[in-house]
């Protein structure tokens, strides 16, 4: 097989500016997603049974149906309530959002309920609120353990985000499709937009697990530098 | 200082406390015994309603706490209590462990709370440990942070839920040790034990509670050398 460089390099800039694109819409549909995701994490603990349905069933219809059929209607029937055009871009922001919200309600639950009842206990036998134990005791507790789900969220997410090409937001796998539609050329353009997801991924995987370890021995590290300074304080007396 | 007039519980279908009715005076030890499953953790858990009340009346000097509409919080600023599981914070230090609630509830100053810590530490004889993850400690060491901790918040009141039972034989002294110098500085303590010895030396008054009821109250020589009813006796013959 003869494998034609040029074709690589003559689209390389698109590419890079797709993969640019890529990451926003991920990054931003993943931080939007958190916080919805929070909203509606705390709306299915809710105690009230009627109260908390709505957020139940928010997770069961966004994990129980396709991105890709969740991208049309929110592009083809939502988006143009709002914006006429819809601009694929943000219909494809607003469904990596909406869809990763349900996901990471999920995580932000179970890390939460993964903490052990003891501490919530022996924190309101201290007379904090409910505010306060969840701010002092079990969220900090509770975010170590939601590092690693979040950070495969994140990395689904970018994978994903290839669906936009389907409404043509100027993604990667769109200007991977575009340059096979005007070289009549497959391996090229497909190979070069798998091997950027690839390298992305990669790097991001790297990344949760430095971020991983480095909460894991936050303990330990904490505990020697304050041996330090006491160290230090100690040498000026 | 806390009366319980007709407490019942049930989880579910099931009722764990049936009538549970006793007076507990300032500056008390009351020692609570009983076979496994009789209600006693259910039992002290609704005197700071960390479990909920089904039915009766709990009062902390003269607060009701059975009524939803109390502030609760403010009411357990002054019950401490002890968990046989320690239930420290791992994500803090020993310091920190002790200083969270004073602050953050009490908002005391940072250094006001340190003092404070500090000095409890020195009364349980861990004040070297003041900087180490609860992790690094035996479990007597936990122990301890985790009477110091219910301490610094000055209760009124302490609830203890079997602390020593998951500790290792040669730990279990130095946390009675805390226990009793507790007592004989006037503390108020409730507290769930099989430290028969414990009971009998430093207790006020005994209850002897199995299947959801206070079966027989008395001074501890009394419930332990002469018991009346039938069921305290079969159950001291086997422990003691
Ligand atoms: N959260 C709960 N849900 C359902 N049943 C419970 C719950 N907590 C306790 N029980 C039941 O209530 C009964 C009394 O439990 P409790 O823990 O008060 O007994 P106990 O006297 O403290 O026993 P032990 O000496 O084993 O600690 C037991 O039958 C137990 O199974
Ligand atoms: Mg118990």
């Amino acid at each position: 097989m003869d494998f034609k460089w040029e074709i690589v390099i003559e689209y390389l800039p698109f590419f890079m500016r797709g993969l640019g694109y890529t990451i926003l819409a991920s990054l931003i549909g993943f931080v939007v997603g958190a916080i919805i995701g929070l909203v509606i994490g705390m709306g299915k603990s809710l105690s009230n049974p009627i109260l908390r349905l709505p957020f139940i069933w928010y997770v069961n219809v966004f994990r129980g149906t396709p991105l890709l059929v969740q991208i049309f209607l929110i592009h083809f029937a939502v988006m143009p309530i709002f914006i006429k055009p819809p601009e694929p871009l943000i219909s494809l922001i607003v469904a990596l959002a909406l869809n990763s919200a349900a996901y990471i309600a999920e995580i932000f639950r179970a890390g939460i309920n993964s903490i052990d009842k003891g501490q919530r206990e022996a924190a309101y036998s201290l007379g904090m609120s409910h505010a306060q134990v969840l701010r002092h005791v079990i969220l900090p507790q509770a975010f170590k353990r939601m590092i690693p789900p979040l950070g495969n969220e994140f990395i689904v997410l970018v994978k994903d985000s290839s669906l936009g090409a389907v409404i043509a937001a100027p993604e990667l796998f769109y200007w991977g499709k575009v340059a096979v539609g005007s070289y009549s050329r497959v391996w090229e353009p497909y190979l070069s937009v798998a091997v950027l997801y690839f390298v992305v991924c990669l790097v991001l995987s790297y990344v949760q697990s430095f971020l991983e370890r480095k909460y894991a021995t936050d303990d330990q590290r904490k505990k020697s530098k304050k041996v330090v300074r006491r160290a230090r304080g100690a040498e000026g007396h | 200082m806390i009366s319980v007039k007709n407490l019942k519980k049930s989880f579910g279908e099931l009722e764990v406390l049936k009538d549970i009715n006793v007076e507990i005076q300032e500056k008390e030890v009351v020692v609570v015994i009983g076979p496994s499953g009789s209600g006693k953790s259910t039992f002290i858990r609704c005197l700071n309603r960390i479990e909920d009340i089904t039915d009766g009346h709990v009062y902390i000097e003269g607060t009701d706490i059975s009524n939803k509409k109390v502030n609760i919080n403010k009411v357990r600023t002054d019950v401490g209590m002890v968990f046989q599981q320690f239930n420290l914070f791992p994500h803090k230090t020993v310091l920190q462990n002790i200083m969270l609630s004073p602050m953050v509830v009490r908002k005391w100053k940072k250094k006001e709370a340190e003092n404070k810590a500090l000095a409890l530490l020195r009364k349980v004889g861990l004040e070297d440990k003041a900087h180490v993850y609860p992790d690094s400690l035996s479990g007597g060491q936990k122990q301890r942070v985790a009477i110091a901790r219910a301490l610094c918040m000055e209760p009124k009141v302490m609830l203890f839920d079997e602390p020593t039972s998951a500790l290792d034989p040669e730990m279990v002294g130095e946390v009675l040790e805390v226990m009793k110098q507790l007592a004989q500085e006037g503390m108020t303590m409730i507290v769930v034990t099989h430290e028969m010895g414990f009971a009998r030396e430093v207790g006020d008054r005994v209850l002897f509670m199995d299947g959801g009821y206070i079966v027989e109250e008395a001074k501890p020589e009394e419930i332990f050398s002469n018991p009346k009813e039938e069921r305290t006796q079969a159950f001291l013959s086997k422990v003691l």
